[in-house]
């Protein structure tokens, strides 16, 4: 395994396997390996020691640093100046029982967000700037750290979601929020999946700025099914608007509030996905649609694999599905019920699975090629975590 | 003005031109074809009206199967085709050339769909910015992205150059707002990037596609997201002595948790000219003004604007301004929304669009002035402080062609500026043909190597929109 401790280094390592070519794996710090399809390749450029906060200025919210820094080091940079990365990135390792701090560029690589990505946006929506080591070895930048900028093509998008297959990310740098002085979540009980969404659609549709909508069914850690909604401002704020969109959502009963450490714990556990980490054999699925689809998904879903497991989150935009792992682990059955709507990405799964059935949404053929062209324009030797994402990618 | 070269005519598509226009009017409708020289003179510029060149022939499609048909036609005879929204660029990105068919997207003006309980509307790319929000408004709802020229300008144009607008610093820019389009590729191929649902797998092609100034492709569909609009808004004036004093209030403010959703900064120049049109109640006595908006219900603004007040008392705002009324508010706005308008009625301009981050303001500032001055022209600026865009508009005579070149250096000059504290040549208007040729001050060869290598996988021949954003030589095709 390569470690490199600049980005000089690791372009010049780039460079001597270009000679060679040999196709490489890119790894942070390992805790999100399950993710995607197993790399083909023969050596491994590992961006751990590349680390560090690099630039932090609060008054322009913006922060950059390199793409082996620990992910808890970004946040608690940014946590001693109050602010915080508004896209609240999932941390992986509930799900695949791996150790080690998460890296922002893994971060990057595969576009995390959490629950709040429904209000402010994704991964890839805050990410201005990135530097990254292209499959010539040239060090290359995109964006920077100035929040409006339409200088030239957006590679930074480009790079936010490629796991790691258009090039080595070497720094990332992000626009900040400052964190919300409270939170608070609003909870209603026992409501069925058409009513859950019907009110988390009417609170995210209320100006009240709800920053997070859940629905766990009954069983999903609690006896009932429970629709959250989350609140986060100034107090006062919250104290003002809680009544309001209670009072806007008594058609769904009347809602308790919880606050302060058992909110927070919720929405952790609702961003991890802990509550369906266990039992660690079942393939995970995460189901990307509109909202408005969403119970009549779950009912199909229901209908074709009994055994499945869910709750939705963003809302009911994102459905996140435990099946058992097995066969097709419901690839089939699951992508047929969402058809053209949306996509399912197969997020954990054995090996052997993930390297049969497609981990992402198949695309259609124009797209395909299109990819293709633009991996070959970034990595013209196809040496960068080759098959992560496709196996022609 | 005649510095900035346009690519040499391709002599073979010009004398082709009849042969041209034959086959085009056998893939749309007679009234979408423009071939008369008066009409198709409408379409010889846009809001960067230094450069004028009429093109061979101008399309106006009705469907997406048309602008297919109309894209795959010129690509099979190699011929240049400029994209076009309302003409509304303020850096040439919708000017054509001699032997380009330009393809504008006015007649595709309808919004398809409204989806309240998703948040979402479909829309075609002709429909303007102002269109939809207003579609949506009496429901409670708002598109967010709010270019000045939202009356005018397209959203078909807004993906193409990612705009922005003076409300971005809460809500983002275009690229933040559209879930997915519809584009035809330049063989005339129709695919559908993103959709209804969010963040779709594979490569970010929408991001993509946002900010690349017609040169990927020609959408014809958006699906953007509406979003629910505040209980109330309210912009307040504060004037300050000095611009130092304006730019560290504003720094202030954000450090204090504050992101209110509007921050927009007009030095004096700026203010005389704006109040003088709008009769906003802007304060005439003071070097910097300070328009910041904050959002919520009654009770919210007031406590939000109480701590805003007491941070601006704190640099030594000499004079506040509450709106108390909706009148105030939209005339506050129509002033600094009309601020390049306004400033067109007293001189000829051009207007800057770098970027910088915001702890340099004070400094760009007094450099900017100094600029201005060596080329004895003078400057008013306007810009959306909190997020470091700035948009100094330099005066000038159009008539005198040494100042107007004048003019032209000191900008450059104000835009290598930006890049050299850490900022960009363009926060939203887009590089165009305008900023074209200072590219090479922000990217290294490599990095514009692979921005063209990227550019080529969806246009390997250089069709789409090809005058504009890479410099003239060194295009790489493949």
């Amino acid at each position: 395994m390569l470690t490199p401790h600049t980005e000089e280094a690791a372009a010049t390592m780039v460079r001597d396997l270009l000679m060679w070519k040999v196709p490489f794996a890119l790894r942070g710090n390992g805790t999100r390996q399950g993710l995607g399809r197993p790399a083909q390749a023969g050596e491994t450029l590992s961006l751990e020691k590349l680390a560090g906060v690099t630039l932090h200025e609060p008054a322009e919210m913006v922060i950059s640093a390199l793409a082996g820094t620990p992910l808890c080091v970004v946040e608690e940079t940014l946590a001693t100046k109050g602010q915080m990365l508004p896209f609240e990135p999932m941390d992986h390792r509930a799900i695949y029982g791996t150790e080690g701090e998460p890296t922002i560029g893994g971060v990057v690589a595969a576009n995390v967000s959490g629950p709040r990505r429904v209000v402010v946006g994704a991964c890839r929506d805050h990410l201005i700037g990135v530097r990254f080591i292209n499959g010539r070895g040239e060090i290359i930048r995109s964006g920077g750290r100035v929040m409006k900028n339409v200088t030239g093509l957006d590679l930074v998008k480009l790079q936010a979601g490629a796991h790691g297959t258009l090039g080595v990310l070497t720094e990332v740098t992000f626009k900040v929020l400052p964190r919300p002085e409270a939170t608070a979540t609003m909870l209603f009980e026992g409501l069925s999946e058409a009513d859950a969404v019907a009110a988390m659609s009417a609170a995210l549709g209320s100006p009240f700025e709800i920053t997070g909508a859940a629905h766990l069914p009954a069983g999903m850690g609690g006896e009932k099914a429970r629709t959250v909604l989350r609140f986060e401002n100034f107090v006062a704020s919250i104290d003002y608007r809680f009544p309001a969109l209670a009072e806007k959502l008594k058609r769904f009963g009347r809602p308790t509030r919880v606050d302060g450490a058992e909110s927070e714990q919720l929405w952790l556990a609702i961003r991890d996905c802990t509550l369906l980490a266990e039992p660690r054999e079942t393939a995970l699925w995460r189901l990307s649609i509109k909202p408005s689809d969403a119970p009549g998904l779950v009912a199909a879903l229901r209908k074709a694999l009994a055994e499945a497991r869910f709750y939705l989150d963003w809302g009911g935009g994102l459905i996140w599905l435990a099946t058992p792992a097995t066969g097709d682990a419901g690839a089939g059955a699951i992508r047929s019920a969402v058809g053209g709507r949306g996509h399912a990405t197969l997020v954990r799964a054995p090996d052997a699975i993930r390297a049969t059935v497609p981990v992402f949404q198949p695309e259609p053929a124009p797209v395909v090629a299109l990819s293709g062209r633009i991996k070959a324009s970034l990595d013209p030797d196809r040496l960068i975590n080759p098959g992560r994402m496709h196996a022609e990618i | 003005m005649t510095a900035i070269p346009f690519p040499e005519p391709r002599a073979d598509v010009l004398a082709r031109r009849d042969f041209l226009i034959e086959g085009l009017a056998k893939l749309v409708p007679a009234s979408s074809l423009v071939t008369s020289e008066d009409e198709r003179r409408a379409f010889e510029t846009d809001a960067f009206t230094a450069y004028r060149r009429v093109p061979l022939a101008v399309v106006l499609p009705e469907t997406t199967e048309q602008v297919s048909a109309v894209l795959g036609f010129c690509h099979q005879h190699q011929v240049p085709v400029v994209p076009r929204g309302a003409g509304t660029s303020l850096c040439g990105g919708a000017i054509p050339q001699e032997d380009a068919v330009v393809i504008g997207l006015s007649k595709m003006s309808r919004i398809l769909a409204v989806n309240y309980p998703d948040r979402i509307a479909k829309v075609q790319a002709g429909v303007t910015n102002l269109a939809i929000t207003n579609a949506v408004s009496a429901d409670g709802f708002f598109y967010a992205p709010d270019p000045s020229s939202q009356l005018a300008c397209t959203i078909g144009g807004n993906i193409g150059m990612n705009s922005g607008g003076a409300h971005c610093l809460k809500y983002g820019v275009t690229t933040n707002n559209i879930l997915g389009v519809t584009l035809v590729l330049v063989d005339g191929t129709v695919v559908e990037i993103g959709g209804e649902a969010m963040d779709a797998p594979g490569y970010d092609l929408l991001g993509l596609v946002c900010g690349s100034e017609g040169q990927l492709g020609i959408l014809t569909e958006a699906t953007v997201r509406i979003l629910p609009a505040a209980e109330g808004a309210r912009p307040v004036l504060f004037g300050f002595e000095t611009s130092e004093q304006a730019g560290e209030a504003v720094a202030a403010i954000i450090a204090a948790g504050i992101v209110p959703v509007a921050m927009e900064f007009m030095d004096k120049p700026a203010i005389d000219i704006c109040e003088a049109f709008a009769k906003a109640g802007y304060p005439m006595d003071v070097e910097a003004l300070l328009i910041i908006e904050v959002e919520g219900s009654d009770a919210e603004m007031d406590a939000t604007l109480a701590k805003i007040v007491e941070i601006a008392r704190k640099h030594g705002v000499k004079r506040v301004k509450e709106s108390k009324s909706a009148m105030e508010t939209a005339a506050i706005w129509k002033g600094r929304k009309s601020a390049f308008g306004a400033t067109g009625r007293i001189a000829d301009y051009i207007c800057m669009d770098g970027t910088i981050p915001t702890g340099q303001l004070p400094y760009v500032l007094r450099r900017i002035d100094e600029i201005v001055k060596h080329y004895g022209l003078r400057v008013a600026n306007v810009f959306h402080a909190g997020d470091g865009n700035l948009h100094p508009l330099i005066l000038y005579n159009v008539n005198d062609p040494e100042e107007a070149a004048k003019a032209e250096e000191a900008g450059n000059d104000i835009l290598k500026l930006c890049v050299e504290v850490g900022g960009c040549l363009t926060g939203e208007h887009g590089v165009g043909i305008e900023k074209r040729d200072l590219m090479r001050h922000q990217f290294h060869k490599p990095e514009l190597d692979q921005q063209m290598r990227v550019r080529a996988a969806f246009d390997a021949g250089w069709i789409l929109n090809p005058a504009k954003v890479f410099p003239l030589d060194g295009r790489i095709a493949s």
